[in-house]
């Protein structure tokens, strides 16, 4: 298990490296940073004595090297575009990200496990069917269109919920959450949903699909013979037995989310990373940039090593392996 | 339809069943996976059910607990569990019959159990569906169950979970299940198949012992006549569906009436006897879709004549038992 373990982290952590120097590539490479710093009517000797001082003259390696270690601790130094720390920028906005990721895969959960136990168990049922289809229209509908069809409906027409923005935020600490107040918690509402409903759709047909394989099981026959009700049998015996790929899902695509989040965040003017990554594209920051790629990827490794360890938690029969 | 075969009714029968036919309709028509099988089982009793692979013995146990695979149904006949009749009873009625009335046990003890819950878990689960008894006293119910079917350290296994157990620990873990809700009838569909031979005396005597000790009736499904003899009190052939021949065990092991129960006999190996051949029957058992009319084993029967091909023989009682053979009946010509 420990070395299991070791070799799953050794790995997360070459992955990491590997697109740390991708980040280190765009950020040294993309364009002479210098001229990016600089007055027009900066001397020669200016500039020169700027390139040394931010270490630009050294070894590929060198810098390459700096660059990992000044990254492992949160160091990406200053925006391009309004001179603050790279960091700092990310942690003011990480909080919005983050919340509108967790609403969301909440939602996929929480809708996506019944709706697919239902279209499984009601297999051949019209509104089994029906449902079933629709779910193809989820996966198939682009998360911009969603997004501006809710703000059309629930927004615009209905009025019942605001459409862009994350409404009052109260500050905790360094994390500003919109979760403790009454319009914060309405503005979350459509971007979430926007977001999940991709992910609704894909829970439910996964779940969908395993429960069908699982209800054939041997131990569920058993289990009925034992004399276990419909209910138990469904919500217990056959769901628990599918929660392993729900969870390796789920874990993949919270990294997924955030990704997608980027769209989400534009339509809903959303005060997330995605929006920081997007302006930053816009103004050539490539500082932001570079942080960005490097902490999503970190958020997505570290969510697939704990996958690993979530299956160890699920099923008894990996603990002892 | 003229049943010969009257046993008697009454309450002190596990399991009565009478005229059960089990159709399945298809595409290209219905199949009748049974005809008219009839057979009792005594409390205390191990009825041995034998056959080739497809003749019905398995899905007579399913019929009974009510688990036909749809579209499989009863088309007719009734069954009683216990005095209670349950072949027309919904399967919510049914499901609080399953366990408390009739248990089962399955062939392969590795896919029976649940493997993401302790065996505690799941013998509590059980235990309480049919009693009333708190989480604390089933418990303690279970650890007994457990010692019953002979699980040594069972206050520390109770805790274990299913792959933590050996194929023979696991099955005494299914009769354990099997036993929870203190039932009447257990049908046991292969139970020892899928065990290492050694571990099949020994799951077999428990069975035995259990019923013995419960007063359980057990219907104890198999194709291993070896099983039947160590095991079984009376035995039922099957044959395309049917019943042909029931009778004490002794009696139809040592004197078989219908030509097709003496070919199975004459087609077991004895140990030390050296045949360069074992003996068998030629043919194949029909599928359901072209059974023969009359009898069903005629085309494969060395002592059939012209009737035999028209006439459908039914059960008649004979000696001990009862076979459903023309010879026995009027005459093959």
């Amino acid at each position: 298990m420990i070395a299991f373990l070791v070799k799953r982290v050794g790995n997360a952590i070459l992955v990491m490296l590997t697109v740390a120097f991708f980040a280190f590539l765009i950020f040294r490479f993309l364009g002479d940073p210098v001229e990016m710093m600089v007055n027009e009517s900066a001397t020669q000797v200016e500039r020169d004595e700027l390139r040394s001082r931010l270490g630009l003259n050294d070894g590929f390696l060198v810098q390459y090297l700096r660059f990992v270690t000044n990254a492992a601790q949160g160091q990406f130094g200053l925006s391009w575009r309004n001179q603050q720390n790279v960091i700092t920028l990310i942690g003011e906005r990480f909080p919005a990200t983050f919340e509108l990721v967790i609403i969301a895969t909440i939602l996929s959960l929480a809708i996506g496990i019944p709706l697919g136990v239902f279209t499984a168990i009601g297999r051949g049922r019209w509104w089994a069917e029906g449902l079933q289809f629709s779910s193809i229209v989820g996966v198939s509908l682009p998360s911009f269109f969603v997004g501006i069809i809710l703000i059309l409906a629930f927004s615009v027409s209905l009025g019942w919920l605001p459409g862009y923005g994350r409404g009052e935020v109260v500050q905790l600490g360094w994390w500003s959450t919109g979760l403790l107040t009454p319009s914060g918690r309405a503005a979350i509402v459509l971007p979430a949903l926007s977001l999940s409903l991709f992910q609704i759709t894909l829970v439910m047909r996964l779940v969908r699909a395993e429960m069908l394989e699982i209800l054939r099981a041997d131990f569920i026959k058993f289990a009925r013979a034992r004399g276990v009700k419909r209910r138990a049998l469904w919500f217990r015996h056959a769901l628990k037995n599918c929660l392993m790929p729900v969870v390796t899902l789920t874990a993949m695509q919270v990294g997924n989310l955030i990704a997608f989040a980027l769209v989400t965040e534009t339509v809903f003017q959303w005060p997330g990373m995605g929006m920081l990554f997007m302006q930053a594209v816009t103004f050539v920051d490539i500082p932001v940039m570079a942080a960005y790629l490097c902490i999503v990827s970190f958020i997505f490794v570290t969510l697939n090593t704990f996958v690993d360890i979530a299956y160890a938690v699920i099923d008894p029969r990996l603990r002892a392996a | 339809m003229s049943i010969s075969y009257h046993p008697p009714a009454s309450d002190a029968l596990a399991l009565d069943v009478r005229g059960l036919s089990v159709e399945f309709p298809t595409r290209k028509g219905v199949l009748t996976a049974l005809s008219e099988v009839s057979l009792t089982i005594r409390r205390g009793e191990i009825l041995g059910v034998v056959g080739e692979s497809g003749a019905g013995k398995s899905m007579t146990g399913m019929a009974v607990l009510g688990l036909l695979e749809p579209p499989g149904r009863v088309a007719s006949g009734e069954i009683r569990i216990g005095g209670r009749r349950t072949d027309n009873l919904s399967e919510a009625e049914m499901a609080s019959i399953r366990g408390s009335m009739v248990g089962a046990i399955f062939q392969d003890p590795l896919t029976s159990l649940n493997p993401l819950f302790s065996v505690g878990q799941q013998l509590i689960e059980t235990i309480r569906l049919h009693s009333s008894l708190s989480r604390a006293e089933a418990r303690a119910r279970a650890v007994e169950l457990l010692k019953q079917v002979g699980i040594p350290g069972a206050e520390e296994r109770i805790d274990h979970y299913p792959h933590q157990f050996s194929g023979g620990m696991r099955q005494r873990v299914v009769i354990a299940l099997a036993l929870a809700g203190n039932p009447q009838l257990i049908i046991a569909d292969e139970p020892t198949t899928a065990l290492d031979v050694s571990i099949q005396a020994q799951i077999t005597a428990l069975l035995r012992k259990l019923c013995r000790e419960h007063g359980t009736g057990v219907m104890l499904v198999t194709h291993d006549m070896g099983v039947i003899a160590e095991t079984a009190d009376r035995v039922a052939v099957m044959y395309a569906g049917r019943v042909i021949e029931i009778g004490p065990v002794e009696e139809v092991l040592s004197r078989p009436k219908h030509p097709y129960t003496r070919g199975l006999m004459g087609s077991i190996p004895a140990l030390g006897a050296r045949v360069e051949r074992l003996a068998q029957i030629d043919g194949a058992m029909p599928r359901l879709n072209a059974i023969p009319t009359g009898c069903a084993f005629n085309p494969r029967c060395l002592e059939a004549g012209s009737r035999c091909r028209n006439v459908r023989p039914v059960m008649v009682a004979e000696g001990q038992g009862s076979v459903a053979c023309l010879v026995h009946d009027g005459g093959v010509q």
